[in-house]
């Protein structure tokens, strides 16, 4: 590890102190490794293994390299329970990377970890899965409603969904490994504090336009028989909102659907 | 038949192993699930068509962290690919009568697996806290390697098993003379669009200011709807 005199480009919500630099191979095998963060969620330890497994790479530039004292205390430390999103894991992995290579007290790192856990978790299930997918999703289903082909479905939905999710696992490494200990002053960036809200008013509105065009391009090219099926859609989707929290749609639409399989199969069997 | 299945599964095992393993690059979701699943039998579009019915419903099931929701990627596969199937043998509406339900009833199958998967990386993880705690990076990996490949082994299965209980379905199904097959679509729309809208109500609902956006968006979808229909 070896540290810049300058930082390559100025981050106002961090202290100005000067930034280690983490080599680029040992940065790109964390960032490989981070998109299997996931790989071993248990309800024991939850994302603990996974954070260690992102970053182990960092750890064996500790004193005595991989398998010395310092770099086994670090990865058990790392391998406890920790819980986030996985995508703003990110930002957690580079923050305790940094941390264990400037030797911060265990404590310390632990109390940090714990502290980490609640707002990546929450800050990242509103921007991603309440956020980015959603609005992916509709925006597909949006194109699917206006004539496109799969191709071009699948290509937009992917490239949109993709394009924000590896930036943002990116940015998190970065902006964690940039700020270490000091990086809870990251979650007040725009993109965290903002993102969640503008994205829920994009989705709403892309849930509007998409919801009655993907209906009209499934029933077909009769005006009366979208209006009807909209019409049905709407009644149902007022049933279900009257409902809130007590039935699950998906279960209500597997029962239907399997009961009119049931209903064909009798028939002609 | 056999070639066709086993490209299924692995397609599935992907896919199914993208929802929480590696990489989470929504893969998994039905719109890519079934139409590449259809890609691959032969009829994208057949795939598109049940991806599109199924995204809408799938749009209520976020994959928050530890909770439980319907694995859609092995059975998006499965489903995707019965749609394809059947519309290659005969007609599409009669083929989504089996893609949907079955494609539905795999996830929720899935979602249970998936739980037990979990339970199972629980008690791997849970035999080997001592050598967790002496910072044993062997164990770290491995269990992230046995976690991905029981997952993707999982997956696989699923989509196998789901793929080949499906598509010979839908290939019977799809040729019978049905005077009810145009009911069919209307009513998976219908249903599709339902669990949509309650899902984005449910969604958006408790976020400040964005009843105008809907409403908006709602107008815009009405309008185009009009105007692309005959």
């Amino acid at each position: 590890m070896t540290t810049a005199a300058q930082p390559p480009f100025p981050t106002p919500a961090v202290p100005a102190v000067a930034v280690p630099v983490l080599p680029l191979a040992t940065k790109l095998r964390i960032a490989v490794r981070l998109f299997a963060i996931q790989a071993s969620w248990n309800y024991e330890v939850l994302m603990g293994s996974g954070i260690a497994f992102c970053v182990e790479p960092a750890l064996r530039l500790l004193p005595g390299g991989q398998g010395g004292e310092a770099y086994r205390a670090a990865l058990a430390r790392q391998a406890q329970y920790f819980n986030a999103h996985p995508y703003l894991a990110s930002i957690a992995v580079g923050a305790l990377a940094r941390a264990e290579l400037e030797q911060q007290p265990p404590a310390r790192i632990e109390r940090f970890r714990t502290a980490l856990c609640g707002p990546l978790g929450s800050v990242g299930d509103r921007l991603v899965w309440v956020g980015l997918l959603p609005t992916a999703s509709w925006l597909a289903l949006a194109l699917f409603g206006l004539g496109v082909g799969p191709l071009g479905c699948v290509l937009a939905f992917l490239v949109l969904y993709n394009t924000a999710h590896v930036a943002l696992r990116l940015w998190g490494l970065e902006r964690g490994w940039r700020a270490g200990l000091a990086v809870a002053q990251s979650l007040a960036h725009p993109l965290l504090r903002k993102g969640p809200t503008r994205l829920a008013r994009a989705g709403t509105f892309l849930s509007g336009v998409a919801v009655p065009l993907a209906i009209a391009r499934l029933v077909g090219d009769s005006r009366a028989a979208s209006a009807i099926a909209v019409a049905v859609a709407a009644g149902g989707a007022g049933v279900l909102v009257l409902l809130h929290g007590r039935v699950e749609g998906w279960r209500i639409a597997l029962v239907v659907a399997l009961a009119a399989l049931a209903f064909l199969l009798v028939r002609h069997a | 038949m056999i070639v066709e299945l086993a490209v299924l599964a692995m397609l599935g095992a992907i896919c199914g192993l993208d929802v929480v393993s590696f990489p989470q690059a929504a893969l998994s979701r039905p719109l890519v699930a079934c139409t590449l699943a259809g890609a691959l039998v032969g009829d994208a579009t057949a795939g598109l068509v049940t991806g599109a019915v199924l995204e809408l419903i799938a749009s209520e099931t976020l994959p928050f962290g530890a909770s439980r929701y319907p694995e859609w990627g092995s059975a998006s596969v499965a489903a995707g690919a019965a749609a394809a199937a059947g519309a290659r043998a005969g007609a599409l509406p009669l083929a989504l009568c089996v893609a949907v339900p079955l494609g539905l009833a795999l996830a929720a199958l899935g979602g249970l697996t998936m739980v037990k998967l979990r339970e199972w990386n629980a008690r791997l993880a849970a035999q080997r806290l001592d050598a967790l705690a002496r910072g044993s990076a062997r164990t770290v990996m491995g269990l992230q390697v046995a976690g991905a490949t029981a997952d993707l082994a999982r997956a696989g299965t699923l989509a196998l098993v789901g793929s080949a209980i499906a598509l010979p379905l839908a290939r019977w199904l799809a040729v019978q003379q049905e005077p009810h097959a145009s009911w069919v679509v209307p009513v998976l729309a219908g249903l599709g669009g339902a669990v949509a809208g309650g899902a984005a109500w449910k969604m958006y609902h408790s976020t400040p200011r964005t009843q105008p956006w809907g409403l908006a968006g709602l107008a815009v979808g009405l309008v185009l709807v009009f105007l692309l229909a005959r």
